[in-house]
């Protein structure tokens, strides 16, 4: 909590803060289309990242239902899309995720460790299958066309809802919400003798952590056209956030944020140039970070940072 | 005046009777003793109160008002507070912060940031722990874990405290600080009740004993009546 508030409380940082987001906005202007798309991937990996490092990163609640949440919203999008202009579909994409939730925090947050883990990677398959099996016994036709939206206009949606969950995860670490949260992931019994509804607030963080996801989902399906249950609960979907925020660093505000674009450039640029080997050095690379940076790379940084503040003192 | 009564408290575990129809009451402003030999249900009896553990049978009432079936951070808000056997802090968060969440969520009454933050560093100088405050609760050692502990519990502003064994694993010089501790938060007016196996601490802080013995209430009385008592003998020592 103190840490990241250091790095709000200078005007430097909240002026550097400012000037990455004016070019973030600019950037469609000067670049070409595929430098956009790739950023709107790249977006899309940070916002789920970060989503899933709000309610799992204090508690230790390793959620797997990313996919079920990113899955809603996918699906929301391919059949209100038609229908209903493209905010309302996101805000009823988002809407549904959270919905979704709270179902399944008030159900199973109750569980710890590993049949938590393994309870939320059920519900993403659930639906999965189920959705799957809907459609061919039900509706006799498995995926369905979405409504296309120009690029650029999806490269802003992402922008907007990256810059909200950031916002919102910033806020709940400032907040004494944030701090029920942390006592919940250090010790859960200890902070309900203190007086926490520990599984009111675990609920309502997991159920913002999934308006995020499905917020994405919905507009990440206009920019994929075509979708079927496998792409919309895509299983990689719920594991990749866990490996990009463990990557980052789970203890900063910006660990996820950093762990998922670097995570998502490198998948990008080892896809291209190494097509065979990508998933071999990816995991290499993922090996290194757990075993030598337990605290990610952002912990790195910091850590260096730390060591050029002594030297400064020892030598003023 | 009753704080605390409990009429036929009883907990199963299937076919064993951890706690069975036990009858207790604690008046306001006491210091009550619970002891017993290993096994007997003590703690078992503290996590019913304290809401941790649902009962089997039998009805927990607190100031009159029927506690049995609240949640532990309901039971918490109405004054009740306690520590744990085996110092349940927060372990990554500093000494500091593990006071003020304690202050932030403890009391019915919604307080400011601020407001809790004065409380959380009052009750450190309590306890004498402000010099550590910004140091990681699991670095401390263990007298200081406990005394966070007992911090953390006054920071709900307690009218009945629960001390778990608040002296085991202390050394003798600890104990007596412990003992002193106690003192000064009874002399607040808080009440308290305290499973204890330091018989020189239970002996001389404690108005009332009350003895468990596989579950069941086998004796209470003053400490001289249960220090000669030969039931409790018999139990502690053998015949």
């Amino acid at each position: 909590m103190d840490r990241v508030g250091v790095i709000f409380k200078r005007p430097f940082s909240l002026g550097l803060l400012f000037l990455a987001l004016i070019l973030l906005v600019t950037i469609p202007l000067y670049v070409q289309p595929y430098l956009v798309i790739l950023l709107t991937t790249i977006f899309m990996y940070i916002i789920i990242t970060v989503s899933w490092t709000i309610f799992s990163g204090p508690t230790h609640y390793i959620s797997l239902a990313s996919a079920a949440f990113f899955g809603v919203g996918v699906y929301t999008s391919a059949l209100l899309g038609k229908s209903l202009p493209l905010l309302v579909v996101i805000v009823a994409g988002s809407l549904f995720s959270f919905i979704l939730a709270l179902f399944i925090g008030l159900l199973t947050l109750r569980l710890r460790g590993m049949y938590f883990i393994i309870f939320t990677f059920s519900i993403s398959e659930l639906m999965r299958n189920f959705l799957l099996w809907w459609e061919t016994n039900m509706t006799g036709t498995v995926g369905r066309w979405v409504i296309m939206v120009e690029h650029t206009t999806v490269y802003y949606i992402i922008l907007v809802i990256f810059v909200m969950a950031l916002l919102t995860a910033y806020l709940i670490r400032r907040s004494r919400f944030g701090l029920a949260l942390k006592s919940i992931g250090e010790q859960e019994e200890a902070a309900t003798h203190i007086g926490i509804n520990a599984t009111l607030v675990k609920t309502i963080t997991f159920a913002i952590s999934a308006f995020f996801m499905g917020a994405t989902g919905a507009i990440m399906a206009t920019k994929w056209k075509y979708i079927d249950p496998r792409i919309a609960f895509d299983p990689l979907l719920s594991f990749l956030p866990v490996l990009m925020a463990i990557f980052g660093g789970t203890g900063q505000l910006f660990g996820p944020v950093f762990g998922a674009a670097i995570f998502a450039y490198l998948e990008e640029i080892l896809t291209t140039k190494f097509p065979y080997y990508y998933m071999l050095l990816f995991g290499s690379i993922l090996i290194v970070v757990i075993l030598f940076l337990p605290h990610g790379m952002v912990g790195l940084v910091q850590k260096w940072r730390k060591g050029g503040l002594k030297r400064q003192n020892a030598n003023p | 005046m009753r704080i605390l009564e409990g009429k036929m408290v009883t907990k199963h575990f299937g076919g064993l009777a951890a706690v069975h129809q036990v009858d207790f009451d604690i008046n306001q402003g006491e210091v009550v003793g619970l002891i017993g030999p290993n096994g007997a249900g003590k703690t078992t009896l503290f996590n019913l109160i304290s809401g941790s553990l649902p009962t089997t049978a039998g009805e927990i009432r607190y100031k009159g008002k029927k506690i049995t079936g609240l949640k532990p951070h309901q039971i918490c808000k109405k004054g009740v507070a306690r520590t744990f056997q085996s110092a349940k802090l927060f372990a990554g968060m500093t000494v500091f912060e593990n006071a003020l969440a304690a202050s932030l969520f403890g009391t019915k009454r919604v307080i400011s940031v601020p407001e809790a933050e004065r409380e959380a560093m009052e009750l450190l100088d309590f306890v004498e722990l402000s010099p550590v405050k910004t140091m990681l609760a699991k670095d401390l050692p263990i007298a200081n874990r406990k005394r966070l502990e007992v911090a953390r519990a006054l920071a709900t502003k307690p009218d009945l405290m629960m001390f778990d064994e608040v002296m085991a694993g202390l050394n003798s010089v600890e104990v007596a600080q412990a003992m002193e501790l106690i003192t000064k938060i009874r002399n607040q007016g808080i009440t308290i009740f305290m499973i204890e196996h330091v018989m020189k601490a239970i002996m001389s802080v404690c108005d009332r004993i009350v003895v468990l013995h596989h579950g069941r209430k086998i004796a209470e009385g003053t400490p001289e009546e249960i220090a000669t008592s030969r039931t409790v003998i018999e139990v502690y020592l053998g015949e």
